[in-house]
């Protein structure tokens, strides 16, 4: 196909299509980016992931050339390009709500960024069809039709082959399905992870959804507060997290506190030992995952056992979420429903937990209040 | 049907009757053959023939038509750039800006009309096209200000953005995805722009000068010196029938919005 020869032509010359280098960027008193370093390699699915407000869609408007940062570098195909406007720039985005053109067709649409290049109307035409292919649009029934006559699924699909039309190294795409409901929303993102891997672009993605994350992204960045948290594969940041907020962030965890001394933590309820480098003495917390936990038999020699009074039973089909009270606190365990055990489990009965040393996602210091 | 609703239909039946008989009586008249007000004795056109002959009616016509038109013209321009500055520029003071492009439309006209008067005198100029031209198109900016600015405030900003990194340049962004975008609110503009300026007759008699008349002004000194004929009835006619046609095309563009 040419598109991806093209694009493999493109990002042939550097490894890292897209690098921010300590850039800030304050709206007023808010800090929306604070000194963020990110390296994003060519052909990559690279998704910023944060909750609402954590900065970044900033990040991603600095990209494009939307937004100037106050401070830092950003550099795209090894050129530096902080100053340059977006349309100086080889980028391609789709915006939260789209942004097509109402007053255009599909076909106008899509051609609009060939236009603005001088491509003879030959040239155009063969792109245009091409670029609804890609997104598997019939362009014979959909390149007449306005944007308003699409459903949300197709405007969609048409956002992203009018961005990727004129071959950009690197295609942003802001929460592009979050007004989806969610069975298209799924498809799409398949779609989405399809689409890249025939066309070699190299996608920059924001999301505050984990979930949409960890399907679709080679590597994630973890913004908070403007911050960049962790930057790892989704089985890293999910695996390991480096801080306490990416451990809560993504996934579901249980957290302990307590002093950590020789290899173990004492907490309100006992003892936990854990692995860890973190100097003896501290005020840290425990991460650890539902579905680490192990019950009745299975938690029989464990390094870790407690036992503890079930509070809440909940069914979920492949799993049961267990509560289960440790003095005052509550631990969440997942129980495959096919665990040996799991149908005699009830209300109110006491029942053993347990967990070996590493099995925890982290360990993070407390710092001092 | 109740009383009350009776009432109601009379009383509304009076209220319509009050606005628009004397409109209706205008036109029926202006094709009455004979010169007398109080009878209508029989179909005819001559008014119009008369009308189509008088010299000072067409100056006066084609007056009207130049001042509505250049007024259009300059108050689309610099009404649509103040209303696209301020929607887009991050500058001080937008509150105040934005206030005083509003008073012309509230202040009374006749104030407006003899500070006009009292500014050309104190500066020495002399009345006539120009000045009522001037005056025009001082009060239209703010018309158009409000109209395309309202529609540009509903504008969503990331259609630009995403025309931006297309490829498009700023000029070229304006050009096709702005521009385009906002002609719903742009033609409404220059229809009320246009209706005011080639209605206007209170501006328009305080700052003209000897020599230059405009339709209203014909149709108030005629009638001044008593001469309520059928010619009156007939230019009138036209002039409301120019004003409605507008406000009909004004209309049908805003409904098709919705």
């Amino acid at each position: 196909m040419e598109m991806m020869e093209k694009a493999e032509y493109i990002t042939s010359e550097v490894e890292d299509m897209v690098v921010l280098r300590n850039i800030v960027k304050r709206f007023g008193k808010v800090v929306a980016s604070d000194h963020v370093n990110i390296e994003i390699k060519r052909n990559e699915f690279f998704s910023l992931l944060g909750p609402s407000g954590s900065g970044k869609t900033t990040l991603l408007r600095i990209i494009a050339g939307l937004e100037k940062p106050d401070e830092g570098v950003v550099i795209l195909e090894g050129k530096d390009v902080t100053n340059l406007p977006p349309y100086k720039r080889n980028i391609g985005m789709v915006f939260q709500h789209l942004a097509l053109f109402p007053h255009m067709t599909v076909f106008e649409n899509i051609a609009y960024g060939l236009r603005l290049r001088k491509f003879p109307e030959d040239e155009i035409k063969k792109r245009v069809y091409d670029a609804l292919e890609l997104v598997k649009m019939p362009p014979e029934v959909f390149a007449g039709r306005k944007p308003s006559q699409l459903s949300g699924g197709q405007q969609q699909r048409v956002a992203i082959a009018r961005a990727l039309v004129t071959q950009p190294a690197v295609l942003l795409l802001d929460e592009p399905l979050g007004a989806l409901d969610l069975k298209i929303r799924q498809h799409m993102m398949l779609e989405l992870k399809r689409i890249q891997r025939t066309v070699g672009t190299t996608f920059v993605y924001v999301t505050h959804d984990q979930g949409e994350a960890l399907v679709m992204s080679d590597r994630i960045a973890v913004i908070h507060e403007g911050r960049v948290e962790q930057v790892g594969t989704p089985y890293e940041v999910y695996e390991k997290p480096r801080t306490k907020f990416v451990a809560n962030f993504i996934g579901e965890s249980n957290f302990f506190e307590g002093i950590l001394r020789n290899g173990a933590v004492e907490t309100s309820f006992g003892l936990i030992k854990v692995i860890s480098d973190i100097q003896s003495g501290k005020k840290v917390v425990i991460s650890l995952r539902p579905e680490r936990i192990k019950v009745g038999k299975a938690a029989g020699d464990a390094e870790n056992r407690f036992e503890g009074k079930i509070k809440e039973i909940v069914y979920k089909g492949d799993v049961l979420i267990v509560m289960v009270a440790l003095d005052d606190v509550e631990v969440k365990v997942n129980v495959p429903t096919t665990h040996p055990e799991a149908r005699k489990l009830e209300e109110g009965e006491i029942i053993a937990v347990g967990w070996n040393a590493g099995d925890e996602a982290g360990v993070f210091e407390l710092e001092a209040e | 049907m109740s009383i009350r609703d009776k009432v109601m239909g009379l009383y509304s039946a009076f209220v319509y009757a009050f606005l628009y008989v004397p409109i209706l009586i205008v036109i029926v008249f202006s094709f009455n053959e004979s010169r007398t007000l109080g009878h209508f004795t029989g179909f005819s056109l001559k008014w119009y023939q008369v009308l189509l002959e008088d010299k000072v009616v067409w100056v006066a016509f084609y007056n009207s038509l130049n001042v509505a038109v250049i007024t259009t013209l300059v108050s689309l321009l610099l009404g649509t750039l103040s209303a696209y500055g301020m929607i887009r520029l991050d500058i001080g003071g937008k509150g105040a800006i934005d206030s005083l492009l509003y008073v012309p439309i509230i202040i009374p006209e006749i104030a407006e009309a003899l500070s006009l008067l009292l500014f050309y005198k104190f500066s020495g100029y002399d009345l006539g096209w120009l000045t009522v031209l001037l005056g025009h198109i001082a009060f239209d900016i703010s018309f158009v200000y409000v109209v395309v600015r309202a529609r540009l405030a509903g504008f969503d900003r990331s259609l630009e953005e995403a025309s931006l990194t297309l490829g498009a340049n700023e000029v070229q962004t304006f050009l096709k995805i702005t521009l385009p975008l906002s002609m719903p609110g742009i033609i409404a503009a220059a229809l009320i722009a246009f209706t005011l300026s080639f209605d206007d007759f209170i501006k328009t008699a305080f700052t003209t000068g000897p020599g230059f008349q405009t339709l209203p002004l014909i149709i108030w000194s005629q009638s001044a010196r008593g001469g309520v004929g059928p010619e009156l009835n007939a230019l009138t006619t036209v002039i409301m029938a120019i004003s409605m046609t507008i406000a009909y095309i004004y209309a049908r563009l805003t409904m098709e919005k919705q």
